[in-house]
């Protein structure tokens, strides 16, 4: 177990490397010159858009720029904004916490009410009550979620008044629920019919028949026996889609103006700061990273046949 | 049966789902919520992230200028006329266009109780023109002489001030240039012109985030890509002192999030409204809808180095001028968001005149004749380059559309992906037809809409548009005796453009906007900018 988890966490450096050196190359290959971006349509001084390169370190090749950024990387300084001159460091730790917050709302909601629903519709499959609840789910399947946002932005927010249309500054709980709706149900939709397909397969299988002919009590016959089996699937689902949500959605966020990870990427790409994009793609790796690593030794707990050496 | 049974679910949802988007006509505007965070007295309006560090000089685009110009005051302002109001001088005088006296107004301080002194104006300005500290807006300080000396086309800088500034006492300085420029006080009203304490030089770097001004408002804080407060400063002396207490910038992810806000009551002002609420905001808003133009405009620019334009007859381009239907397109594509242009210089700034002439009106006819008479379009395609992120898709294709269908001729929009695209393109003559340009008012003078754009030597001239004639017309408007003068010697300058059309002016810029119950005295000046001094708090 200990040698696993060491040689896995040794595994992500390579990967860890991979990575920003690709988002490293995409951002450089792409066209348009941030530093001559800044004057816009205005004048522009040619002299004064080279001293500003040299001083940036931007006039040099790639290779280079990439080895300055990993070995200042290295010594915890994730560079500094082109336009701004704020530290990148600074920009995360801005737009980070507020995204976890909000990812962990969502993946709560997907957890809770995802497993609840895919459960109840799966014990009684092909009824009415795990029609309709497929149904459901199909349609937060192909709801876009801007459309889904503003909708529930309107009916919330300005014809009940229940909540405030936009997330505030300091983006307390209350506010970011709403948001969390949005964000989970589309994964919410997914964990329901993952469960409700591996509860309703389980539940025709040999050791269940076996535990109910034992005469256990329905508690512990769907608590233990089926839920443990049935979780395999939707826990690899969820791993991965903890990622996504950390990753911040922009659409929702830009929808309820949550100044999150989502909303720092699109800016910082849309300006070409190759460094805060590169930053923030790092973290969002590291984080996939770990939460794959999670899902594998959550295997172990639920299935006790899967073993690491 | 069963399938039945699933149906009925499916269009139960699609009921809900439809009668919560019908029925319309919302009557939030009315909530009177109370907007979290704000202090009493104080106003609130959308503003983004600055760019840069909050430093006059190094700030050209109109988020960080909407800050700057609440911390910093200029020698001079402008009315709603374009006329000159004096903010910190007494005058700025002058005989022969070339030197120039300015007197400032005794008494004013900086937000840190130092005295604003003619030094404070002439060591500023000798820092933001050098080319060491890598202003943005360095440039603007190239008409006095000596700035060869700190701002050398190549490698380091000789000197460390400009020979034609002199402090004369504690109130006066002069200002001498290499050459007469008799319109140079207008461009004095520009904010990178403002005085700077010596605080300043101690940290330019920590300033920039927390600036010390002599403007109507002093600097409170700034939360990163959320917040910048400012509070009135009781100790300003100017003709804008602040109406209100102090100000809220609130940066918003989207113009949707922004308005979705002004409606629910917290926030008062917002400075666009975007596509998807323009054609309900008036009657979201009522009275308290902005819509009112603004010097800006936006036109097509062909590339005179591309194998379309190349010695293109300028017959062709008054064709195409007339190929598009400029009152159809502001009406419907762009919602009555701009109003159709009728010269090369945008309504509201001196010397803006009628031009007698139908280039700017859609005759299908015409349009096709004139084209034909001027030799047409190589090879009977045009392209019109644009960035896609910008809300330029619509318009243009309708352009295209219009030209089109009035000439005949394939005209194909060329999007690039963001405006960092397009500009490179437009920087390295990479365009293959026309590019959309857009010019927004340094300062209120006609004069601005034409040197800087198609002169052979402005840096703004993507279109490389170059005629012997009319530089010669442009110099002589800039060595005219009095500002008059050269605004008239610019104006028939701008009649010969007609002739040669350097581009075809589309269409001038409104700004849609609107503000909250909670303000009064809500006004827009020339940029576009609301005076937000000016706005009271109820």
């Amino acid at each position: 177990m200990g040698r696993y988890v060491a040689r896995r966490l040794l595994q992500m450096i390579p990967v860890f490397i991979g990575s920003t050196l690709l988002v490293f190359a995409m951002m450089y290959a792409l066209p348009g010159d941030p530093v001559r971006a800044l004057a816009g349509e205005q004048t522009v001084d040619p002299a004064q858009i080279a001293q500003m390169k040299k001083d940036l370190g931007l006039d040099l090749p790639l290779w280079h720029q990439y080895v300055n950024y990993l070995g200042n990387l290295f010594q915890g300084d994730f560079g500094t904004q082109i336009a701004s001159g704020r530290p990148v460091a600074d920009i995360i730790t801005d737009a980070f916490p507020i995204t976890i917050r909000l990812a962990l709302f969502a993946f709560t909601f997907t957890v809770l009410v995802g497993i609840s629903i895919g459960i109840f519709a799966g014990l009684k499959a092909d009824t009415l009550r795990d029609r309709g609840l497929l149904v459901l789910t199909l349609l937060l399947i192909s709801i876009p979620s801007f459309v889904l946002g503003y909708l529930l932005q309107y009916v919330f927010a300005f014809e009940m008044g229940w909540v405030e249309p936009n997330v505030s500054e300091e983006a307390p709980a209350g506010e970011l629920i709403l948001p969390a709706v949005v964000l989970g149900s589309l994964s919410l939709a997914y964990v329901a019919r993952l469960t409700r397909t591996s509860v309703a397969e389980n539940l025709r299988s040999d050791y269940m028949r076996t535990a109910v002919a034992k005469g256990l009590p329905r508690r512990r016959i769907v608590g233990v026996h089926l839920m443990r089996n049935s979780l395999i699937p939707v826990v690899t689902f969820l791993g991965t889609d903890l990622g996504a949500l950390l990753g911040g959605a922009v659409v929702t966020e830009g929808i309820f103006n949550v100044k999150g990870v989502g909303n720092a990427v699109f800016d910082a790409l849309r300006h070409r700061e190759g460094s805060t994009v590169v930053g923030i793609v790092t973290l969002i790796v590291v984080v996939y990273l770990v939460a794959s690593l999670i899902v594998d030794l959550l295997y172990a707990v639920l299935d006790p046949r899967i073993r690491y050496a | 049966m069963r399938g039945a049974k699933s149906a009925k679910w499916v269009a139960g949802a699609i009921v809900v789902a439809l009668s919560a988007t019908a029925c319309g006509g919302s009557d939030s505007g009315d909530s009177d919520a109370k907007e979290k965070g704000k202090p009493a007295g104080y106003v609130s309006i959308d503003v983004g992230e600055p760019q840069k560090p909050l430093n006059p000089a190094d700030t050209n685009e109109s988020l960080g200028s909407y800050v700057i110009q609440s911390l910093f005051t200029q020698l001079l302002d402008f009315d709603s006329k374009g006329g000159i109001v004096y903010t910190n001088a007494e005058s700025v005088e002058t005989k022969d266009s070339k030197t120039w006296t300015v007197k400032l107004k005794p008494g004013w301080k900086f937000h840190n109780g130092e005295d604003v002194t003619a030094k404070s104006y002439v060591d500023a300005w000798n820092w933001y023109a050098n080319t060491k500290n890598k202003m943005q807006n360095a440039p603007w300080y190239s008409d006095i002489k000596g700035f060869k000396d700190v701002h050398p086309e190549k490698g380091e800088p000789t000197k460390d001030v400009m020979s034609g500034l002199k402090v004369v006492d504690d109130t006066t300085f002069t200002i001498e240039l290499d050459k007469p420029v008799p319109y140079f006080n207008y461009k004095l009203g520009y904010a990178t012109w403002a005085p700077l304490p010596k605080a300043f030089y101690a940290d330019p770097k920590a300033f920039g985030q927390k600036p010390i001004g002599n403007g109507p408002y002093q600097f409170e804080k700034w939360n990163h890509k959320k917040l910048i407060q400012v509070k009135a400063f009781d100790g300003y002396k100017g003709p804008n002192k602040a109406a209100n207490k102090g100000v809220l910038f609130k940066n918003y992810a989207t113009v949707e999030a922004a308005y979705q806000d002004l409606i629910s009551g917290n926030l008062d002002m917002i400075r666009q409204v975007g596509p998807k609420d323009l054609p309900k905001y008036k009657q979201d808003l009522g009275d308290r809808a902005i819509d009112q133009e603004y010097a800006a405009i936006q036109s097509l620019n062909p590339a005179f180095y591309s194998k379309t334009f190349k010695d293109i007859d300028p017959k062709v381009l008054q064709g195409l001028s007339m190929a598009i239907d400029r009152k159809t397109i502001t009406k419907t594509v762009l919602n009555g968001t701009r109003t159709p242009a009728t010269s090369f210089t945008p309504v509201g700034v001196q010397g803006n005149q009628q031009l007698d002439t139908d280039i700017f009106t859609y005759d299908p006819k015409k349009a096709k004749q004139l084209v034909k008479e001027g030799g047409g379009v190589p090879g009977n395609k045009l392209t019109i380059q644009y960035n896609a992120d910008g809300g330029h898709k619509e318009w243009i294709t309708a352009v295209c559309e219009s030209i089109r269908n009035a000439t005949g001729v394939d005209c194909v929009p060329d999007a690039k992906p963001d405006f960092q695209t397009d500009l490179e393109a437009r920087d390295n003559d990479q365009v293959k037809g026309f590019y959309r340009g857009g010019w927004v008012a340094d300062y209120p003078l006609n004069v601005n809409f034409m040197r800087e754009l198609y002169d052979t030597k402005a840096e703004s001239n993507n279109g490389r548009f170059s005629d012997k004639d009319i530089d010669a017309m442009f110099r002589k408007g800039d060595n005219a005796k009095s500002l008059d003068e050269s605004i008239k010697f610019y104006q028939d300058a701008e009649k010969a453009l007609l002739k040669k059309m350097p581009a075809i002016p589309l269409w001038q810029y409104r700004i849609n906007g609107g503000h909250s119950k909670a303000v009064d005295n809500v006004k827009v000046d020339f940029h576009g900018d609301f005076e937000i001094t000016g706005v009271t708090a109820k």
